[in-house]
């Protein structure tokens, strides 16, 4: 078995396959109005939609780079491909997707997924859905599912124009604003009243082409008493060239509906992370994030829970593993809003290698949101002295009625417990491995099997180079 | 040919010199008896034996199997066949026992087991050790009592089959039904599996049912006496008192 630890050798080959893409479409590298309106007119935009991008360019244009993060400079905008569309349109049928993409999803296991354990499949290549699908008995119950180009134009154009951008405004921050010039791609789901979809929906991001950047939109709304969990899985070859992810994410939880929001990033080393993830939860009702950083050059990363009617609840449960050269700004914000809310945050990070981990949260209590109560925990665990974790709690609290509460740890893996595993037989990147995962293991619990296995994949490969 | 030879074993921790020329040999499939007072040295030589890093060898030999291992790394020493019971076993957090003794399993053997054998084979021995089956499913050793995280101890023993096990007090801080079954634990392994054994122990409860070859006494870190096993009973009558020069 191959023993590694250096990270350049870590073999990603798993996720690393890259296709050449020779029939793509790409638009011109960089940011423009030009660019914008000409991407704009190859999505064949609606009016309300084009408008939408040139106000949000003109935004993004004004508000300056975050000054409190891990350094951007090393992107440059002019440099991203904004748009590319593989060579294909959207199939319902993997059969009917190309050979080279339909591979590609086929490694990562997708189609087999869904055979065996999703209600419904989206599939990202780049800038434009490939692939839609949802089981029959679940479209039945009234539950959409679709790539967001037809949800814009379709039937729930309404819908969708109502609630698009609306908790992530393009003026929310620099890269909000970008999303909403140059958008692409992305997954509308909403489940009506009172259903519930027993098994998960998941929507794929596959970025291929070097040099892009990724855009999707996804929007769901639970309505009321409904009941979801969705998955979304990210990735990408790794490049010499910076890549960039921008997406959004923006959840409706209705009146006493629940929204489980399961992710595992799992991008390569160049890539630059901004993506930006909102849950609007109304009276009784509940999101839970899980959430998997993986990979990325820099990520900067925050879903946030706004808890809007009375005993709406919010759960995150996060992990972060930073390797060598990464930088991984992640955490979580609650606003609680309403009378009786309560919010629990977990996290756990992991920094190797002179990996950077920062976890930022902030809880906002408003002077009516009497009763409510948070919880917020995060342990870190450094694998060596080179590595960095810090810990940023932000608390603005209006009401004395409320009860908030913060912890945090780091912790180091004991030389006791080492020597304990490899008296078993384990070898030293065995034992730390195992050590790790069992560290991750309050997040892994919170996966369906399948996920779970994969992100314990991730952390083998960020230990021991390869996949055992 | 001895299955260990240990020669003349220096062993410093931090420095200061604790094992100051250990002699020991032990054949294959025999079970030899370490006793001696408290602070002598005994845990030492088993974690010296197991190559820990933390406990430093400065001269002498050890060898397993016609192999010099002295300088062995402690995976590849288990792997080769020498299980220690710890006197304090660790805890693990967020890794079951069962994960984790299928995962030693598959490095000992280098083979994959399939899942479904592997529990049967679990389930087995967890029964002959009295131990109710959800603690599979238990982080290993976390929350366990001093006697469960012994029985945890002597499952891994009995799953991983070694041909040299050294037990470290597995006996002490177990009720007497719990010596009991640990005893059968240990008798099932020396029946079904043939291995020799190495016991650090201060009590003879454990040794009543064991066909014992040698005993040795170490005191202050060195070799002090060695015989049969009325000296067993010798040292329970007259303590280790006429052994300390
Ligand atoms: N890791 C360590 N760091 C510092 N001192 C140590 C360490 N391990 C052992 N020692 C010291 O070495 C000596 C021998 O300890 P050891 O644990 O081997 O004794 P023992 O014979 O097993 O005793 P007991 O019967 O109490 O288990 C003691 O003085 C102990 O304090
Ligand atoms: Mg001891």
């Amino acid at each position: 078995m191959k023993e590694k630890t250096q990270v350049a050798d870590i073999d990603r080959s798993m996720y690393d396959f890259r296709n050449e893409d020779k029939d793509a479409y790409r638009i011109e590298n960089g940011l423009t109005e030009e660019i914008v309106l000409k991407l704009s007119e190859e999505k064949g935009d609606p009016e309300w939609v084009r408008e939408f991008r040139l106000k949000s360019l003109k935004l993004y244009n004004e508000i300056p780079v975050p000054d409190w993060g891990p350094d951007i400079s090393g992107l440059n905008m002019d440099e991203i491909v904004t748009y590319v569309r593989p060579n294909t349109d959207m199939k319902t049928d993997w059969k009917d997707v190309p050979d080279e993409i339909k591979d590609t999803f086929e490694k990562l296991g997708i189609p087999q997924a869904e055979v065996k354990s999703l209600a419904g499949v989206g599939a990202q290549y780049d800038s434009e859905l490939v692939y839609h699908n949802v089981r029959k008995d679940v479209e039945e119950q009234g539950v959409i599912y679709t790539d967001f180009e037809s949800a814009v134009k379709g039937e729930y154009g309404d819908m969708v124009r109502e609630h698009f951008m609306k908790l992530i405004p393009p003026t929310m921050h620099k890269f909000a604003a970008l999303h909403g010039a140059v958008w692409s791609g992305g997954s509308f789901v909403y489940v009506p009243k009172g259903v519930k979809v027993a098994i998960p929906l998941q929507s794929y991001f596959r970025l291929n082409a070097p040099g892009a950047g990724q855009f999707e939109h996804t929007l769901i709304i639970v309505d009321e008493g409904a009941d979801l969990h969705f998955i979304e899985g990210c990735s990408a070859p790794k490049y010499n060239v910076a890549n960039l992810h921008a997406g959004a994410v923006e959840i409706y939880v209705k009146k006493g509906a629940r929204c489980r929001y399961s992710t595992i990033e799992n991008w390569s080393k160049n890539m630059y992370n901004l993506n930006t993830k909102v849950a609007r939860v109304e009276e009784g009702g509940s999101i839970e994030w899980i959430s998997g950083s993986f990979g990325s050059h820099i990520s900067y990363l925050y879903p946030t829970s706004d808890l809007v009617g009375e005993g709406a609840r919010s759960d995150f449960t996060g992990i972060a593993f930073a390797n060598t050269d990464q930088n991984l700004d992640t955490g979580c914000k609650v606003a609680h809003r309403a009378p009786n809310t309560s919010s629990y945050v977990n996290t756990r990070s992991i920094s190797k290698g002179g990996g950077v981990n920062t976890f930022r949260s902030s809880v906002y209590v408003a002077p009516n949101a009497k009763g409510s109560k948070c919880a917020v925990s995060c342990t870190s665990l450094m694998l060596d002295s080179e590595s960095r974790s810090d810990t940023i709690p932000a608390m603005d609290i209006r009401t004395s009625e409320c009860d908030v509460g913060h912890e945090a740890k780091i912790g180091r893996i004991s030389d006791e417990t080492v020597f304990y595993l490899m008296s078993r037989g384990l070898s030293e990147d065995e034992a730390k491995a195992l050590i790790v995962s069992g560290f991750a293991d309050s997040v892994s619990k919170e996966l369906p099997l399948e996920y779970a296995v994969e992100m314990n994949n991730l952390i083998r490969l960020e230990m021991i180079g390869a996949i055992g | 040919m001895a299955l260990l030879e240990i020669k003349g074993l220096k062993v410093s921790v931090e420095d200061k010199e604790i094992l100051h020329g250990i002699d020991l040999s032990v054949g294959a499939g025999e079970t030899h008896v370490i006793m001696g007072p408290n602070g002598a040295g005994k845990s030492t030589l088993g974690f010296a034996i197991m190559g820990s890093p933390e406990y430093e060898k400065t001269d002498g030999t050890v060898s397993f199997d016609g192999e010099d291992i002295t300088e062995e790394s402690t995976d590849k020493i288990a792997k080769k066949g020498i299980f220690l019971s710890f006197q304090n076993p660790v805890e693990v957090p967020g890794v079951t026992l069962s994960s984790f003794i299928r995962n030693a399993l598959e490095q000992v053997t280098g083979e994959r087991i399939r899942l479904w054998d592997f529990k049967k084979k679990l389930a087995k021995a967890m029964e002959a050790l009295d131990m109710d089956p959800s603690y599979a499913e238990r982080d290993l050793n976390v929350g366990f009592s001093g006697g469960e995280k012994k029985k945890a101890e002597i499952l891994q023993l009995l799953m991983l089959r070694p041909s040299l096990a050294i037990l470290d007090e597995t006996d002490s801080g177990l009720d007497v039904d719990a010596v009991r079954t640990v005893s059968a634990g240990i008798e099932a392994y020396k029946k079904d599996v043939g291995g020799a054994l190495l016991i650090i122990t201060h009590s003879t409860k454990i040794l009543e049912a064991l066909d014992v070859d040698r005993v040795h006494v170490i005191v202050d870190g060195k070799n002090a006496c060695e015989g049969g096993r009325e000296l067993v009973d010798n040292i329970n009558e007259n303590g280790f008192e006429q052994f300390v020069k």
